[in-house]
């Protein structure tokens, strides 16, 4: 019986084999596939167990990992809270993660190819791999002033201002906001009852209203149409109608001047000044929908951005016939813009007609500080050449003395436009817009606001009223308190 | 093998006068249990260094009570079967050991069920006390030959007795191999195995010749009479009918494998495995047509991922062992530093999963390096022994253990199919570990007839060179 014996011997060994090699494939090769598997919360608690890098701006934690004794190790805590929601997002051991969060995730939380040496070292000296930080372009005072405008009214509505030379984002506020240190929460009930209030709150809090929501721009978009007419053969003298009313080509229906009032000058300075729709809506109609569309474009609409959250496109709509075409041309009809569209396009007039890529942050380092990334300003596009952009700057700066509204700043000249976009709700009340940069001699923020719904005055509110003191407020925060 | 004729440590145990010059190897046994008690010790502390940053003097205690423990069935080796293979004993004490010190770890974690380990040295305990019971009073394994019929009988008995109670005491998780009395549950089906074993050997051993007369010769084979087929069918019928009544594929793919095998050895005709394995396919064919169960085993084992997120997710188990398994990667995350408690049944069905999650690729291919040394002892002392019973049985125990833990560890890595069987040794669970003690006891046992020197026969008269010979007187016949 020996020689079955030592055959089976053998059969038994080939067996432990295939254990050995089949524990190889699953522990070595196909490792990576399985951590990444479907519900693997095994990697999720590694990476809650991880200390997860910083989220910083200006110098202040915006989102950091405290110690703690439960079984996540670390709480992610986010000490400035709802203000800055929108631009850290959170990371939720339930929900996942959003914003920076989630656009930096494999820095946070130190996987990323780029700290593959430093997991080594951690590896050699027994310390706990960490996440590597992330320094934002946020300038905190703005941002925060930002929020407190739009909050202190409960404004539903989004504040997104630039660093026109380099596209460094300053500020990006929505309102109304969540508190992501809710989500966070170890406490599962906690993160549910956070998320479910969040998410079901009038408002929808947890939208990032910056760069996810499109709305009509409305008389905003005639920075567009001028800057269409400037490279068409328009100039800031040429000569526009002043007609208090038209009718739109080949329809019975009338497209007023705001108030239905003469317009106050007869040049595209004065239009633009004064906001004529009439003017404007003329010019739309004469460049025609393919100018209107390039230039469009060449100020960022249709781009596909990340920030790097990504960024919803801006879109001019189909334009079909003539009266589309005129209504485009005052920022209404199809046209819907995010509010960082409209901080891009004021953010290149500013910026001699140079379109920079917006973008958040500004560095990112190794857990030891030491430098991994930074922010190189890229340029997206010469959307107008630098007279155009003067000449529309010049225009922007007698728009913002026709522009009523609180907190204009002594000695510092701001280049702005306003609008007041109808949305076809019921109680017809407007949103409003305010586009602006300042210095105007020479611009180091532009900035867009939009409230919605009129704000607090309802269907009488205009950009200048509800909008532009709380973009005034953002630029001398800017101004004043550094940045 | 061979063993070298110097051997460390050679003591004449007490009572026992063997042979000068052939050595028992016990001092290499306590040595190498001495060993295995400071691996077991040293990986308690790292356990609780990883999980409170302390060590405590305690450690050593429990080493030393570790150390007492299988120093007691040392002695019991000593007394009752000193010639015995010396590595077997501390190879069972090091799988225990770790098995021990990952349910301890495991202990930290709030698992269902938890804490094991208390419980586990209980059932350690009392297995080596069934260890050296079985040492002490079973003097020659081939006395059980003769109980061969009451084993078998007994055996089925034992092994049906879950089927046909009811559910509400026999059945855990959908299988019904318990049987659940005032709390306390045993699997009859771990012992069962043993005495089906002890009557398998004996049976085939004394009807071997039959299965060798070949039948007839068709497609180039040598087939067996078809009355000779009946033990093969029997074993089949009976593995078919563990898969429906008790709902165990585990239990089930184990005692066909070994009647096969058995059947092999003692045959010597692989036309057996042949066919044994041709029945198998077919009886796998027919289970998986008409259960249900078979089918979610089986679907499950191709794609564990594909029920992820449903409502009924069967593959989450094997899933969870998998994820576990690939967040260990080749070092593991340190003793106490992974997430064993993630994965369903860390303690027993999954443990192979922790060890890999938590000693890595490395410390998975130690342990399984270890049961192969272990299988190899046993099956070593197969061949060594001289009887053909203790040959068959003893090939068929050191089988088993590699059955199961090639089930098991197949199962739980996605090899094969998963089943309900526990790892050897290693797993939470007592019957497992009292029947799998006694089955050590017995290996010992033959492992001692094997190497103890033969009573010395009469000494062959010198023959003188032929061409000295004298002529002899050759009687004339009639």
């Amino acid at each position: 019986m020996n020689k079955p014996l030592r055959r089976v011997a053998l059969a038994m060994m080939v067996m432990v084999v295939l254990l050995m090699g089949n524990a190889t494939y699953v522990q070595v090769i196909k490792a990576d596939e399985l951590r990444d598997g479907p519900g693997n919360t095994r990697t999720l608690y590694d990476e809650y167990s991880r200390q997860r890098g910083q989220i910083i701006a200006g110098g202040q934690s915006l989102a950091n990992s405290v110690e703690t004794d439960d079984k996540l190790k670390y709480l992610r805590t986010y000490p400035e809270g709802p203000a800055f929601a929108p631009v850290t997002g959170y990371y939720s051991f339930v929900y996942g993660a959003n914003g920076v969060e989630r656009a930096q995730m494999n820095l946070l939380n130190g996987t990323d190819d780029s700290l593959a040496f430093d997991r080594l070292s951690d590896m050699i000296t027994g310390e706990p791999p960490r996440g590597g930080d992330v320094e934002l372009t946020i300038n905190p005072a703005m941002q925060r002033v930002a929020y407190e405008q739009l909050t202190s009214k409960n404004f539903q509505g989004s504040v997104v201002a630039l660093d026109p030379k380099t596209g460094a984002i300053l500020a990006m506020a929505n309102a109304p906001s969540y508190d992501p240190n809710r989500l966070a929460s170890h406490l599962k009930s906690e993160a549910l009852a956070g998320w479910n209030e969040a998410s079901q709150a009038k408002g929808d809090p947890m939208l990032n209203r910056a760069v996810s929501e499109i709305y009509p721009p409305g008389s905003t978009f005639k920075l567009i149409t001028t800057a269409a007419a400037l490279q068409n053969g328009y100039n800031a003298n040429s000569q526009v109608t002043d007609a208090p009313s038209i009718t739109l080509p080949g329809t019975r229906t009338p497209l007023p001047n705001y108030g239905g009032n003469t317009c106050k000058g007869n040049t595209l300075t004065k239009a633009l000044a004064h906001s004529c729709n009439t003017a404007f809506a003329e010019i739309a109609g004469k460049l025609g929908a393919d100018k209107m569309r390039e230039t469009a474009s060449a100020f960022g609409f249709g781009q596909d951005l990340q920030v790097p959250m990504r960024a919803a496109k801006s879109d001019l709509g189909p334009m079909a016939d003539a009266p589309s075409l005129y209504q485009s041309g005052i920022g209404q009809r199809d046209v819907r813009v995010t509010p960082l569209q409209n901080a891009m396009m004021v953010a290149a007039i500013a910026n001699g007609g140079k379109l920079m890529k917006p973008e958040l942050v500004r560095r990112t380092t190794a857990p030891d500080k030491s430098s991994i990334s930074e922010m190189q300003p890229e340029e997206l596009n010469q959307a107008v050449s630098p007279e155009v952009a003067r000449t529309i700057r010049d225009m922007m700066l007698q728009s913002e003395q026709n522009t009523k509204g609180d907190g204009k700043i002594s000695g510092v000249e701001i280049a702005s436009k306003t609008g007041t976009a109808q949305h076809g709700d019921p109680d017809d009340k407007p949103h409003g817009w305010y586009v602006a940069f300042a210095p105007a001699e020479a611009p180091s923020i532009a900035v867009a606001v939009i409230v919605e719904n009129g704000g607090d005055e309802g269907a009488e509110a205009t950009g200048g009223s509800i909008a532009a003191p709380i973009g005034r407020a953002v630029i001398r925060a800017g101004l004043q308190g550094g940045g | 093998m061979s063993q070298p004729a110097a051997a460390a440590g050679t003591q004449t145990p007490s009572g026992h006068t063997p042979e000068p010059g052939v050595p028992t190897r016990r001092g290499t046994e306590l040595f190498l249990l001495i060993c295995s008690a400071v691996i077991i010790t040293v990986a308690i502390m790292l356990v609780q260094i990883s999980r409170e940053q302390t060590i405590s003097r305690e450690l050593f205690y429990y080493g030393a009570a570790f150390l007492a423990l299988f120093g007691a069935a040392h002695f019991a080796v000593r007394r009752w079967a000193p010639y015995a293979d010396p590595l077997i004993l501390p190879l069972v004490s090091l799988i225990n050991g770790m098995g021990l010190v990952l349910l301890h770890r495991l202990d930290f974690e709030e698992v269902t069920g938890s804490p094991f380990t208390g419980k586990q040295i209980m059932f350690a305990t009392v297995g080596v006390v069934l260890f050296i019971l079985v040492l002490a009073l079973v003097k020659d394994h081939r006395t059980l030959a003769r109980y061969s019929f009451t084993c078998g009988f007994v055996g089925l008995a034992l092994l049906a007795l879950p089927g046909l109670l009811p559910s509400s005491i026999s059945e855990v998780n959908g299988a019904k191999l318990w049987i659940n009395i005032g709390g306390q549950s045993i699997q009859p089906g771990e012992f069962a195995k043993l005495l089906l074993l002890i009557f398998f050997a004996s049976f085939l051993v004394s009807k071997r010749e039959l299965f060798t007369t070949a039948g007839r010769r068709f497609l180039g084979i040598d087939w067996p009479r078809a009355r000779d087929l009946m033990p093969v069918i029997v074993a089949w019928l009976l593995s078919i009918g563990i898969v429906v009544l008790e709902k165990d594929l585990g239990t089930s793919l184990l005692f066909f494998g070994i009647v096969l095998v058995m059947l092999y050895i003692a045959t010597e005709r692989a036309v057996w495995v042949g066919l044994g394995l041709s029945l198998f396919a077919i009886g796998c064919f027919i289970a998986f047509n008409l259960f249900d169960h078979v089918q979610g085993r089986v679907n499950t084992w191709l794609d564990p991922m594909a029920t992820a997120g449903e409502d009924v997710d069967p593959g989450f188990q094997l899933r969870g062992g998998l994820y576990g398994m690939a967040s260990g990667g080749i070092f593991g995350s340190g003793l106490g530093g992974g997430r064993p408690d993630l994965t369903i049944w860390a303690a027993s069905d999954f443990i192979i999963a922790a060890i890999g999650e938590e000693l890595g690729l490395v410390g998975l291919m130690a342990l399984l390096m270890v049961y192969l040394l272990l299988m190899m002892r046993g099956l070593r002392t197969a061949l060594a022994v001289r009887d053909s019973f203790g040959k068959l049985f003893g090939g068929g125990l050191a089988f088993t253990v590699c059955l199961q833990l090639f089930v098991v560890a197949g199962g739980v890595t996605g090899l094969i199919p998963m089943t309900g069987l526990t790892a050897p040794f290693l797993a939470y669970g007592g019957s497992s570990l009292l029947a799998n003690y006694i089955l050590i006891a017995l290996l010992l046992r033959i492992s001692d007839a094997a190497r103890r020197p033969q009573a010395p026969s009469k000494p062959k008269p010198k023959q003188a060179p032929i061409a000295e010979a004298h002529t002899e007187l050759v009687e004339r016949p009639r």
